[in-house]
């Protein structure tokens, strides 16, 4: 039998949504499900949602992991701790990674592929062994202390492990290459003659900058900031190897519930509220894809 | 332009350095006898101490091996999950679940890792309740979860490839009787090899890299490398992981330099060409 | 030749027997949008047809439809008597030249001429004889190792239509041929197509929007807007009698005066004209009534121009005005001068540069008289 063209193109697009329903959505249902579980020590760990009670269903609604989460305070101040230290991480790239975009994106085309590669170099190498470099350098005996101490600059050793510092310098710089690549393919498709025209027609070079090249890079920039913002609320590895002990990122307390309190429900519940605040984000980056997709076809 | 020029220059050189320092210290000191890691022990060092404490670890070397064999498998599923996504998004138009397989390629990119790691491993206990199946978490699951964010990169990478193609190619193609299939084999694989071997190699580099997901979906005995290191560094620097990083960061910038040379000599090439072609116009 | 040009609204009541394409009908929607409108057409086997329209008129659609790249919403597309609605593109024994040529490009410029010939299952030798045949024929038969990048624009050009012509198609679709080429090398290129069609006898239709390509190239032309064919027949057909003001416009440029017919005679029609301040009297029957509003077009080259008015009785006597020269465009072997009439209205004359600076020529502010002959000026009702 030969395939028709119709069912051909219904088994390509079937098979990595059948993949991806079962592996990606299907999980966050069970996730939800299970946010309005209670604990029982039990293998799952966890009440079933329906329950047969003289032969008749019975649905079983716990919100105790909800209220659990409204009422114990470290909750609700890790999601905020999270959000401040995504928020001005995202802005701290963006400060950063705008001027190297640009200069990449004006640099000679010789250069460029050069520069382009020693961008994406670090991303390809390990993410853990990245972040484990700045132990070495953060350290109370690590490079950073000892160079300054050499200097004289310093006499005692600066806490700068375990700090929110710490955090700021490990996320910005893991997730900078991500701020710098969209920005850098959308100012590398300006239209130079733009500026042109606005200094012939009298706009000085930051003028031009700030009216021209800037609106015209806001994709550019919303596309960079929710790459970096969206995955560092729920940052895990960083917060756990340079962070604070004191104050903890969501991420790590959604893992400590499962992992350290066996509380999969509390766990879950966690997981949800985090999805409920960055599902705008999340909403406002795929519409930005899609367009991207469009314009390049 | 003079002043932001100066300026955006003098700020990509202090980020490049902002991204090499820590890059380049972790090497530096891969080479210090000293076990003290940040304590530079002139009299004895440079050495090779920690490559050969490494070479005899068998924990990081089986550690690596199951990374590597997980990797293999999960970006060559990855690749061809992705690669039908990219062809389905790109090239039939409308047709009935295409927003949410549109959703959900692209949404894996932002997710946060600790929420799509919870809910795989929900997701196989679920499984092993209902059906039997997965017995336990261990490198089946760890490579199930792997595919699964990995082609959702692959599918991203084929598909500006694809998008960026002239589909009027494929239509040649098939106004000169070749069937769909042998078009796609024919002219669209060929042309968009580029973007499916970068694909892959995204994907595995992703899937060496994971611990977050990793973490949730391994079972004892089913350490991968990132796991590894985590499980030492998390307590403090040790000397050996500088040593392995040096190892993985010269293999992936040798890996990079050769590929940009390579695809620099070709482009040069391409446009001589070009412009031969243009010279000798008719 | 026919003499009545045939809308797309009135489709030819009897089918033409020779005809090897037709389309019945045939409609196409994109969502709200038709791109194709309830299109009737015949073309005939041998023909070189010319589809000529702007962008969204739907021209490249219904080419596409021919092809099988696009199925009708409603209607049907036959070639050679067969109903082609369900057949797709690979199965169809039509070829096209794509406008952006779509050469394959990573394979040399043999192996995508021997592309369609490997899809039959020829053997290799009749595929490589084959392919040395037809590269001669388009004159690129040293060409066949290079890739399509080592070619200029011309030169793809070849390969492409060798590549559509190797399989002996009797239907070739040529999406804008020459819309790629520099002006010089394009009049080139026109005239080799015609030598390959009628060496090997092939149906072309040509889609463009080129007005001058589709007038060298075509044998007859279909004028397309919104999605129908608004006038079908040869070039000197749709130049010299368009049916609609659309047509007239769209085709060279044209002067066009509103007006309302004054009399009625036989062979010819008197219409009052506000705009031109005179009656306009034209040699043509049209099947109009008495006082109804229609249009009265002149090409710009029909019009004379000089300093006396024309002698009572001369030909162009009693179509004359005054006016006054406001603008002259030098274009060597031609000038373009734009005529003031007294009521207002500004026209547009040419004439050909004949001599080489004899007479005096006219200036700017000159007071001059326009004149034609009666069968000159075109009237439209639509």
């Amino acid at each position: 039998m030969r395939l028709t063209q119709r069912s051909g193109q219904r088994l390509v697009a079937g098979i990595p949504t059948l993949w991806l329903l079962v592996l990606f959505l299907i999980p966050f249902v069970i996730v939800f499900r299970i946010s309005f579980s209670e604990v029982r020590l039990a293998i799952p760990p966890y009440t079933p949602l329906l329950s047969w009670h003289h032969g008749a269903p019975h649905l079983e609604v716990h919100w105790s992991a909800y209220s659990f989460l409204f009422t114990d305070q470290l909750y609700i101040s890790s999601y905020l701790y999270s959000l401040k230290v995504a928020a001005v991480s995202t802005l701290c790239c963006l400060l950063i990674g705008y001027p190297m975009a640009y200069a990449i994106a004006h640099s000679g085309s010789a250069v460029r592929p050069v520069l382009l590669m020693l961008i994406v170099l670090p991303f390809w190498t390990s993410f853990l062994l990245r972040v484990y470099a700045w132990i070495g350098l953060l350290n109370n005996n690590g490079v950073i202390n000892n160079v300054l101490l050499y200097l004289g600059v310093i006499h005692h050793p600066l806490a700068l492990m375990q700090t929110d510092f710490a955090v700021y310098i490990g996320i910005v710089y893991s997730y900078l290459p991500f701020m710098i690549l969209p920005l850098y393919a959308n100012l590398e498709k300006h239209d130079v003659t733009l500026l042109e025209a606005a200094a012939d027609l009298g706009a000085r070079p930051w003028r031009a900058f700030w009216r021209i090249t800037v609106p015209q890079s806001l994709p550019g920039i919303a596309a960079g900031c929710l790459l970096v913002f969206i995955p560092a609320v729920g940052e895990y590895v960083i917060p756990t190897l340079l962070g604070r002990t004191d104050q903890l990122m969501i991420g790590r307390v959604l893992s400590d519930e499962f992992f350290e309190n066996r509380d999969w429900p509390v766990a879950s519940a966690v997981a949800i509220l985090m999805l409920l605040v960055l599902v705008v984000p999340i909403m406002w980056f795929q519409r930005l894809e899609r367009r991207e997709l469009e314009a390049a076809k | 332009m003079r002043s932001q020029g100066w300026f955006a220059r003098g700020a990509l050189v202090l980020g490049l350095v902002f991204l090499y320092v820590p890059i380049i210290s972790m090497i530096v000191f891969s080479f210090n006898y000293s076990r003290l890691v940040t304590v530079w022990d002139s009299a004895r060092s440079p050495s090779f101490r920690w490559y050969a404490a490494l070479v005899h670890n068998q924990q990081i070397l089986g550690a690596a091996w199951l990374s590597i064999r997980i990797a293999l498998v999960s970006a060559t599923a990855a690749v061809v999950l992705g690669t039908l996504a990219g062809m389905a998004l790109t090239r039939f138009g409308r047709f009935r679940g295409r927003m949410l397989l549109a959703g959900m390629t692209t949404a894996p990119l932002v997710m946060p890792e600790v929420i799509t790691g919870l809910s795989l491993l929900l997701l196989f206990v679920a499984m092993a309740q209902l059906v039997g199946w997965p017995r336990g978490v261990g490198a089946v699951t760890i490579t199930l979860a792997h595919i699964t964010f990995c082609m959702a990169y692959v599918t991203v990478v084929v598909q500006s490839r694809l998008a960026g193609f002239d589909e009027a190619l494929e239509e040649a193609a098939m106004d000169l009787g070749a069937r769909p299939l042998r078009v796609f084999l024919r002219i669209t694989l060929p042309l968009i090899l580029p973007a499916i071997a970068s694909g892959w190699l995204l994907a595995f580099t992703l899937s060496w890299d994971d611990l977050v997901i990793t973490q949730f979906v391994a079972g004892p005995g089913s350490s991968t490398l990132p796991m590894v290191i985590f499980s030492k560094v998390r307590f403090g620097v040790t000397p050996d992981v500088n040593a392995l990083a040096t190892i993985m960061v010269l293999v992936v910038a040798t890996g990079i330099a050769i590929s940009t040379v390579w695809m620099r000599h070709r482009q040069r090439r391409l446009e001589r060409d070009m412009q031969l072609a243009a010279a000798a116009n008719l | 030749m026919t003499a009545n040009p045939m809308s797309a609204a009135t489709p030819s009541a009897s089918p033409d027997p020779a005809a090897y394409v037709r389309l019945a009908r045939v409609t196409k929607k994109f969502g709200d949008f038709t791109a194709v409108d309830e299109v009737s057409l015949d073309i005939r086997r041998g023909e070189i047809f010319c589809l000529l329209g702007g962008s969204g008129s739907g021209k490249t659609t219904l080419l596409r439809m021919l092809a099988g790249f696009e199925r009708p919403s409603a209607g049907s597309v036959y070639i050679d008597g067969v109903d082609m609605s369900a057949i797709p593109p690979y199965e169809r024994p039509v070829n096209m030249m794509f406008q952006s040529y779509a050469l394959f490009p990573h394979m040399s410029v043999e192996k995508n001429v021997a592309f369609g010939l490997e899809q039959e299952g020829l053997g290799r030798d009749a595929i490589r004889r084959q392919v040395g045949e037809i590269l001669d024929i388009v004159k690129m038969g040293g060409y066949g190792a290079r890739k399509p990048h080592q070619l200029s624009g011309g030169q793809r050009q070849r390969v492409a239509l060798a590549r559509a012509l190797v399989k002996r198609p009797k239907l070739l679709l040529l999406d804008e041929p020459l819309a790629a080429l520099d002006k010089k090398l394009r009049e080139h290129t026109q005239f080799e197509l015609l030598n390959i069609q009628q060496r090997l006898g092939v149906t072309f239709i040509v889609v463009t929007h080129d007005q001058e390509e589709a007038m060298t190239l075509g044998q007859r032309l279909g004028v397309m807007n919104h999605g129908k064919i608004v006038q079908v027949g040869t070039p000197s057909d749709i130049y010299e009698s368009p049916a609609s003001r659309f047509v007239a416009d769209f085709i060279g440029s044209v002067n066009m005066f509103e007006g309302r017919v004054s009399e009625e005679g036989t062979g010819f029609v008197r219409i009052e004209c506000g705009e031109l301040g005179c009656a306009v009297r034209a040699e043509r029957a049209v099947a109009c009534g008495h006082g109804t509003t229609v249009w009265t077009a002149i090409r710009p080259e029909k019009i004379n121009i000089s300093r006396r008015p024309p002698a009572a009785g001369a030909a162009g006597a009693e179509n004359a005005v005054r006016g006054t020269v406001r603008e002259i465009a030098y274009m060597g072997d031609m000038s373009i001068y734009l005529v003031q009439i007294d009521s207002g209205k500004m026209l547009r004359v040419t004439l050909p540069n004949i001599t080489r600076g004899g007479e005096r020529p006219l200036a700017r502010e000159e007071g001059v008289w326009l004149s034609w002959h009666g069968s000159s000026p075109v009237v439209l009702t639509e």
